[in-house]
């Protein structure tokens, strides 16, 4: 497997506003199917298009837990590392997530808002929801080591 | 004559059929490793795709969330009398050291206080040794769900 370096892809993002092959630089990311872009205020927006392969509960049917989860913890090791709160990955301290309310067979969107950073540690909250931002279907928050 | 095991096989045979039938559980490659009496043990095979950090090649935090949320219900079946619609309520993983690449991941998990509307977990992540673990995790569940929680 090439995998470029991580700092570089994301300067390329910057410079190209294109941010599939950084992405795909994770393989979790890439495994999941996570997308991002920038809202109108320049912040990073993530986007995880509905698969079938991130279903948990076929018969409802839902989304895997572990999905949503996995996609949070991307979000905010992805939005430090934009907002170079970070230069190499940081690495999760601990991991929180309350389910709201179970994840539809559709898309699903992310955002952080990092609610303390020092100089050593990170806390961010993100949100998980999907048709309606007012309805989110998950809320969490972590703490992330800074290199 | 001990039959104790016998409903534990069936219980067995029926967790491996339903981890084969999650979409997401069968992406990820989770296999049943133990079961017994409200407790359970998943593991996950080492493979590239998992991998967080291109860099050290280290498994990425969100597999393993993944994987102790699975653990964490199978051990919520595994102290039910009956099945039941289980959802994730809360999940809380301390990480505390990075996996090793290229080694698989086990998660074991205890339901260790079931009551009429929710189920409480820990669980432990680990990779050679259950008593060198990777992460840590308290989670809670609530019991009979069949998603009357989604009516807005």
């Amino acid at each position: 497997m090439d995998l470029m370096d991580l700092q570089e892809q994301i300067r390329i993002a910057r410079e190209t506003n294109e941010f599939t092959p950084l992405l795909d630089a994770i393989p979790y990311a890439r495994l999941l199917g996570i997308r991002m872009q920038l809202d109108g205020q320049g912040e990073p927006l993530f986007h995880l298009p509905f698969a079938q392969k991130n279903i948990g509960n076929a018969m409802l049917p839902a989304l895997h837990g572990g999905v949503i989860g996995g996609f949070l913890e991307n979000c905010a090791i992805l939005h430090l590392m934009w907002v170079r709160a970070s230069l190499e990955m940081p690495k999760t301290i601990d991991f929180s997530i309350d389910y709201l309310r179970s994840g539809r067979a559709q898309d699903t969107y992310g955002q952080c808002r990092i609610t303390r950073q020092g100089k050593r540690v990170a806390h961010v909250h993100i949100d998980a929801w999907q048709s309606d931002r007012a309805t989110p279907i998950a809320a969490s928050r972590i703490h992330l080591l800074l290199t | 004559m001990d039959n104790s095991d016998k409903p534990l096989d069936k219980q067995h045979k029926q967790s491996v059929n339903f981890f084969a039938s999650v979409p997401h559980a069968r992406e990820l490659g989770i296999e049943v490793i133990e079961m017994g009496k409200a407790r359970g043990i998943l593991r996950i095979p080492y493979k590239d795709d998992l991998i967080g950090n291109p860099r050290t090649r280290v498994i990425h935090g969100g597999v393993i969330t993944s994987l102790i949320d699975s653990s964490s219900g199978l051990a919520v079946f595994c102290a039910m009398t009956r099945m039941e619609a289980i959802a994730t309520l809360d999940l809380r993983i301390d990480y505390l050291k990075p996996a090793i690449p290229g080694k698989d991941l086990y998660a074991a998990s205890e339901c260790y206080k079931l009551t009429h509307h929710v189920a409480f977990v820990r669980s432990v992540a680990y990779q050679d040794n259950i008593d060198d673990p990777v992460a840590t995790s308290v989670s809670t569940f609530m019991r009979n769900s069949a998603d009357t929680r989604r009516t807005k």
